[in-house]
C-alpha cells in the first residue's frame, strides 16, 4: 500500500507540475500585454490576438484545474489563504473573467464595449494576471498574516477556523517588495515566452523582426528580477518542520533544501538552461523559430521545481508571520489518506489528457498564422 | 458570526450561481443539438447541413464564453468566501471539483479549439467527434458539480473526525458512495434533461421567429424539427426525473418537500396544493412516497417531532435535536483537552459521546427553531413556476411535432409560433426556479443537517464582501446584455444560406 506521507509529496508534486504549466502557459497573458508594440496595422493585431486566442482556455482551465486540485489535495490552504488574501485572489479572478469573454465578443457586432474596449481588457488582464499570480506564489515562501484554528468551529457565538491579520485582506502582499520582485520576473517571462510563441505561429516578416527586436528588451528584465529572487530565495530563512512537528526558523531553509533534493537540483538547473538556451538561441538567430518548445519546457521545469522546494523536505509552504504553530506544511493541511488515495487514481488520467491535449493542439497549429486566413472569414476574432 | 455578512455571502453566492446557470443550460442544450446537426452533415454529405451547425456553433460560442467566465468565479467561492465549510468539508467536497477540472474542463476546451479552428485542418470524422466530444466534456462537468451540490443536500459516505475537526472519506467506498449517490444521479439527470430542453426551446423560439418573418424558411424548418424532436424528449426527462426528484426530497429533506407544498400539518394522505385553495386530495402522498398510504410530515410536525419515521423510529423535536447538536460541540472540545492533556481513556469516552450526538452536529449553531423553515412563500411559488412551465413546454412540443409530422404549414399557426417564440425567456425562468427550490428550500443548512450557513462562511469584512457583490453584479449585468445584444444580431442577420 502506498503509505500517507508519499501521497501528500506526491500531490504537492502534481500541484506543482500544475503550477509549472500555468506559469508556461501565461505567455497568453504576455502576448496581451505586448502585441500593441508589435503591431502597426490592424491585420498584424489581429493575427497576434488570434494566435493567442486559440490558446487562452488552456490557462484558464489550467488556473481552475489547479484551484480545484489544491482544494481536494490540501484543503486547509484553499480555506486559509482564499478566504484571508480575499482581495489578492478575486483580483486575480476578476482580470480572468473579463479576459475570457474578450475574444469571443471583439469580433461582434453589439457587444457594448467596442472591439478596442475588450482588447483593454485584455491588456488589463496582460499586466495583471501574471503579476498577481506571481505574487501570490511568493507568499508561499514570505509568508502571510493569518492563524488556524480548527477548534474554533466548536464556538457557537463566532465559528471560524482561519483568521487573516491584516484588514488588507491581501493587498498587503502588494507592499512587500520581494512578492514584487518575483512578481515582475513572472510577468517579464510571460512575456519573453509570448514573444518566441509569436515567432513560432505567426508567419510575418514583419512581425517577426519586431519580436526578436523586442525580445532584447524584455529578457534582460526578465533576468533582473527573476535573478534577484532567486538570490533571495537561496540566502532567506524559511519555516520547517522539526521534531514533535513543531515549527522552526531554520537559516538558509531553502538553499538546504535545493541541496539536500538532488532531483529538484536537476530539474530546476535543466529548467533554467533550458529557458535561457531557447531565449538566447532565438536572440541569436535570424530563423530559428523554435524557442517557445526549449523555453517553455524550461519553464515548466524550473516553476515546478521552485514550488517544489516550497513544500518537500519538510518545509512550511504557507508560513504564517503571525504564529508559527499555524504555518501550513504538506501533513497538517492535506486531505485525508482516502481522498488523496482516490486523486492519485485519478491523476492516471492526466498523462492522457496532456496526450490529447498536445495531439489537438498540433492539428490546428499545424499552418502558421497568416494575413491570408485572417480574410478568408473563417472563426477569427 | 454577524448576520449581515452572512447574508452578503450568500448574495454573492446566489448572485454567481444564478448568473453562471444562465449560460451552463444552452451549453447543454445546444451542444447536443449542434452534434446531431452535424452528424445529419457527415452522413448526408450536404453541403446545407455544415452552415446550419455553423450557425449554432455561433450561437454556443458566444454564450460559452460567459459560462466559463461566471464559473471561475464559483470555483474560487468556497475558497473566498466559505472558508469554515471548505475546512469541515473539503475532504469530500473538494475532490469532484478537482475530477471536474481534470477530466471534463480540459475536454471540453481542449476540443472546443479543434471545433472552431478545425473546419479546413482536420478530417470530418475528427472534426464531428470534437463536438460530441466537447458536449461530452460539458455534460461530464455538470456531473462532478452536481456530485458536489446532492452531497451538500445529502452527505452521503462521510466521516468526522474529531482530531482534524472535519468531514472525511473513510475510504476509497465511501468516495463511490458519494460519486454515485441517488441524490447525485437523480440530480444529474433532472438538471441535463433541463439544459436539453432549454437548448431545444431556444433553437426553436429563434426558429419560430424566423418562419414568422418568412425569412430562412428551409433553415428554420430543419431546425425545428431537430429542436422540437430533442424539446420532446427532453420534456418526458424532465418530467419523470422531477418526480424522482421529489421522492428523494422526500426522503433525504422532509423540511425542504413541506416548504414546497407550503404544508404546515401532515397527514396520511396529504393533498396536493395547485394553488390557492384547489387541492388535490392525497396527491401530495402519492407523489412523495408512491403510495397511497404514508405520512407526510409537515413543517410543525417536523419542528415538533413525535411522528413515526420511515425506519420505525420517532422523530425528535427540533430543541432535541438542538441540545444534543450542542452536546456535540461542547464534548468536541472536552475531547480536543483530554487528548491535549494525554488523558486517553477519558478522550475514548467522549469520543464515544460525541460519535452519539454527531447526526445532529450542524444543529448545535442553530439559535432559534424557527431558523430551521427555509423561507416557505419563496419556494412554494418557485415550485409552482417550474412544474407549470414545464407542462407548458411539453404542450408546445407534442403540439409543433404533431403538425410536422402531419406536414400542417406551421406558419397557419401564428400563435403558436409567437408562444414558441416566448417560450425562450420562460424556460430561464423555469429553470432558474428549479434552482431556487432546490438552494433555498434547503435553507438553513450549507449540508444538510451537519453545517449551517450561519457556520459556513469566511471571516471578512461584511464590506468586503458587498463591494465585491456589486462588482459582479456590475460586471455580470453587463456581459449579459452585451451577450443578448450580440445574439440578437446574430441573429437577426441570419444564417445567410441561399435557398
Ligand atoms: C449542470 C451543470 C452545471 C452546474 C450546476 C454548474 N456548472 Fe459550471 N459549468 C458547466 C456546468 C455546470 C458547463 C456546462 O460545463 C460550463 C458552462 C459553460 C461552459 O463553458 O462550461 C461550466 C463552466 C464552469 C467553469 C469554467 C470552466 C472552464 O475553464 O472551461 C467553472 C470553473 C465552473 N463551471 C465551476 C462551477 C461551480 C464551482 C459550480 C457550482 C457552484 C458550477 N460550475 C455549477
Ligand atoms: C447553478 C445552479 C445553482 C443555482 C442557480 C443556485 C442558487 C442558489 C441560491 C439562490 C442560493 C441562495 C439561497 C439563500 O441564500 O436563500 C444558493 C445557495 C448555495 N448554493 Fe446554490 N445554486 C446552484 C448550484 C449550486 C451548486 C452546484 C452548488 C455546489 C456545488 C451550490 C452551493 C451552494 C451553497 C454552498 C449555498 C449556500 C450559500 C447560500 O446560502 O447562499 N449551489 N444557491
Ligand atoms: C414538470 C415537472 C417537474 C417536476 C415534478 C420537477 C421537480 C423538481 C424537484 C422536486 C426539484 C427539487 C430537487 C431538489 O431540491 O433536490 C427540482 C429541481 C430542479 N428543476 Fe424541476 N421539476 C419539473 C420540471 C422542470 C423543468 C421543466 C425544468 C427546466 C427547464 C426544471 C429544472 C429544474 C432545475 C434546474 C432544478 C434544480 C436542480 C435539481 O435540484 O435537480 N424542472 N425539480
Amino acid at each position: 500500500m502506498i503509505s500517507y506521507l508519499f501521497l501528500q509529496n506526491y500531490w504537492w508534486f502534481l500541484i506543482s507540475l500544475l503550477g509549472g504549466l500555468l506559469v508556461f502557459l501565461l505567455f497568453v497573458q504576455g502576448g496581451n500585454s505586448i502585441y500593441p508594440a508589435l503591431a502597426r496595422d490592424e491585420a498584424s493585431r489581429r493575427m497576434l490576438i488570434n494566435s493567442t486566442g486559440r490558446k487562452w482556455e488552456f490557462t484558464f482551465t489550467t488556473l481552475v484545474t489547479f484551484g480545484g486540485a489544491f482544494f481536494a489535495s490540501f484543503p486547509l490552504f484553499y480555506s486559509t489563504s482564499f478566504g484571508g488574501a480575499y482581495w489578492l485572489w478575486m483580483l486575480i479572478l476578476l482580470s480572468f473573467v473579463l479576459q475570457a469573454v474578450s475574444y469571443e465578443f471583439q469580433g461582434h457586432m453589439g457587444n457594448i464595449l467596442g472591439r478596442r474596449g475588450y482588447r483593454l481588457l485584455l491588456q488589463v488582464n496582460g499586466f495583471t494576471g501574471p503579476l498577481l499570480l506571481g505574487v501570490a506564489v511568493a507568499t508561499f515562501f514570505t509568508g502571510a498574516d493569518f492563524t488556524v484554528n480548527q477548534l474554533r468551529l466548536s464556538i457557537i457565538s463566532n465559528p471560524v477556523v482561519s483568521t487573516w491579520g491584516s484588514t488588507w485582506h491581501g493587498l498587503e502582499a502588494l507592499a512587500n517588495p520581494w512578492n514584487l520582485t518575483l512578481g515582475l520576473a513572472v510577468f517579464f517571462l510571460s512575456r519573453v515566452l509570448a514573444l518566441q510563441y509569436f515567432i513560432n505561429n505567426v508567419r510575418d516578416e514583419q512581425i517577426e523582426a519586431r519580436a526578436r527586436r523586442r525580445l532584447w528588451i524584455e529578457t534582460p528584465l526578465f533576468l533582473i528580477f527573476f535573478l534577484t529572487f532567486l538570490g533571495r530565495l537561496l540566502t532567506m530563512s524559511g519555516q520547517g518542520v522539526g521534531h514533535w512537528n513543531l515549527v522552526e526558523i531554520i537559516p538558509l531553509k531553502y538553499l538546504h533544501n535545493l541541496l539536500e533534493q538532488p532531483f529538484v537540483l536537476v530539474l530546476f538547473v535543466a529548467g533554467v538552461v533550458l529557458v535561457l538556451w531557447g531565449t538566447l538561441r532565438t536572440l541569436l538567430s535570424k530563423t530559428w523559430r523554435r524557442g517557445i518548445w526549449l523555453s517553455g519546457t524550461g519553464t515548466v521545469l524550473t516553476v515546478t521545481a521552485m514550488l517544489l522546494l516550497a513544500g518537500w523536505n519538510d518545509t512550511c509552504y504557507y508560513p504564517s508571520l503571525a504564529d508559527t504553530r499555524s504555518s501550513l506544511y504538506l501533513y497538517n493541511s492535506c486531505a485525508s489518506a482516502p481522498t488523496l488515495q482516490v486523486m492519485a487514481i485519478v491523476s492516471l488520467l492526466i498523462p492522457f489528457v496532456l496526450a490529447y491535449i498536445f495531439y489537438c493542439w498540433r492539428a490546428i497549429d499545424r499552418k502558421p498564422i497568416t494575413r491570408e486566413e485572417m480574410e478568408s472569414g473563417k472563426h477569427v476574432y | 458570526m454577524d448576520v449581515t455578512l452572512i447574508d452578503w455571502s450568500r448574495a454573492q453566492f446566489a448572485l454567481t450561481a444564478m448568473y453562471h446557470w444562465l449560460f451552463v443550460p444552452l451549453t447543454l442544450g445546444l451542444g447536443v443539438i449542434m452534434g446531431i446537426m452535424e452528424t445529419i452533415y457527415v452522413v448526408r454529405g450536404e453541403d446545407y447541413w455544415r452552415r446550419v451547425t455553423q450557425f449554432w456553433m455561433k450561437v454556443f460560442g458566444v454564450n460559452f464564453a460567459v459560462g466559463v467566465a461566471t464559473g471561475l468565479i464559483l470555483e474560487f467561492e468556497f475558497g473566498t468566501n466559505w472558508s469554515n465549510y471548505s475546512w469541515l468539508v473539503g475532504d469530500i467536497f473538494g475532490a469532484p471539483l478537482a475530477i471536474e477540472g481534470i477530466v471534463a474542463f480540459f475536454m471540453e476546451s481542449t476540443f472546443i479549439a479543434v471545433m472552431y479552428f478545425g473546419w479546413n485542418k482536420v478530417s470530418r470524422g475528427f472534426h464531428l467527434a470534437s463536438t460530441w466530444l466537447t458536449t461530452l466534456g460539458a455534460t461530464l462537468s455538470a456531473w462532478w458539480i452536481l456530485v458536489a451540490n446532492a452531497w451538500m443536500q445529502y452527505p452521503v459516505g462521510t466521516t468526522f473526525n474529531p482530531d482534524t475537526v472535519r468531514n472525511e472519506m473513510a475510504s476509497i467506498g465511501s468516495f463511490l458512495q458519494v460519486a454515485f449517490s441517488p441524490m447525485a444521479v437523480v440530480k444529474f439527470c433532472h438538471t441535463v434533461s433541463a439544459g436539453w430542453l432549454t437548448g431545444a426551446v431556444v433553437v426553436v423560439g429563434i426558429s419560430a421567429w424566423y418562419l414568422l418573418r418568412h425569412r430562412e424558411e428551409r433553415f428554420a424548418r430543419s431546425s425545428m424539427l431537430v429542436g422540437s424532436i430533442v424539446g420532446l424528449v427532453a420534456c418526458g426527462m424532465v418530467m419523470l426525473t422531477g418526480d424522482s426528484s421529489g421522492i428523494m426530497v422526500g426522503k433525504a429533506q422532509p423540511m425542504k418537500l413541506a416548504a414546497f407544498e407550503g404544508l404546515y400539518e401532515g397527514s396520511e394522505q396529504a393533498p396536493f396544493t395547485i394553488v390557492g385553495d384547489i387541492k388535490i386530495p392525497g396527491m401530495l402522498t402519492v407523489l412523495a412516497t408512491h403510495k397511497l398510504h404514508a405520512f407526510v410530515p409537515g413543517i410543525n410536525d417536523i419542528l415538533e417531532g413525535g411522528y413515526m419515521l420511515p425506519d420505525s423510529t420517532i422523530a425528535l423535536s427540533a430543541e432535541e435535536k438542538m441540545s444534543r447538536g450542542a452536546e456535540a460541540l461542547s464534548t468536541l472540545r472536552y475531547y480536543r483537552h483530554s487528548r491535549a492533556a494525554g488523558r486517553t481513556q477519558e478522550a475514548v469516552v467522549m469520543k464515544d459521546e460525541l460519535l452519539k450526538n454527531l447526526p445532529y452536529f450542524g444543529y448545535g449553531h442553530i439559535k432559534d427553531k424557527q431558523d430551521l423553515v427555509p423561507p416557505v412563500p419563496i419556494v412554494f411559488w418557485a415550485f409552482r413556476v417550474m412544474v407549470g412551465l414545464g407542462a407548458l413546454f411539453c404542450l408546445i412540443f407534442f403540439l409543433l411535432i404533431v403538425m410536422q409530422w402531419k406536414k400542417v404549414p406551421l406558419t397557419r399557426w401564428p400563435l403558436l409560433l409567437h408562444t414558441a417564440f416566448w417560450c425562450i425567456p420562460l424556460v430561464y425562468v423555469c429553470s432558474q426556479a428549479g434552482w431556487v427550490c432546490a438552494e433555498v428550500g434547503r435553507q438553513p443548512w450549507a449540508i444538510q443537517d451537519l453545517l449551517p450557513v450561519t457556520a459556513a462562511a469566511s471571516s471578512l469584512q461584511t464590506t468586503s464582501v458587498r463591494i465585491t457583490f456589486f462588482i459582479f453584479l456590475a460586471i455580470f449585468t453587463l456581459l449579459l446584455i452585451a451577450e443578448l445584444r450580440i445574439l440578437f444580431r446574430v441573429v437577426k442577420k441570419g444564417p445567410a444560406i441561399e435557398e
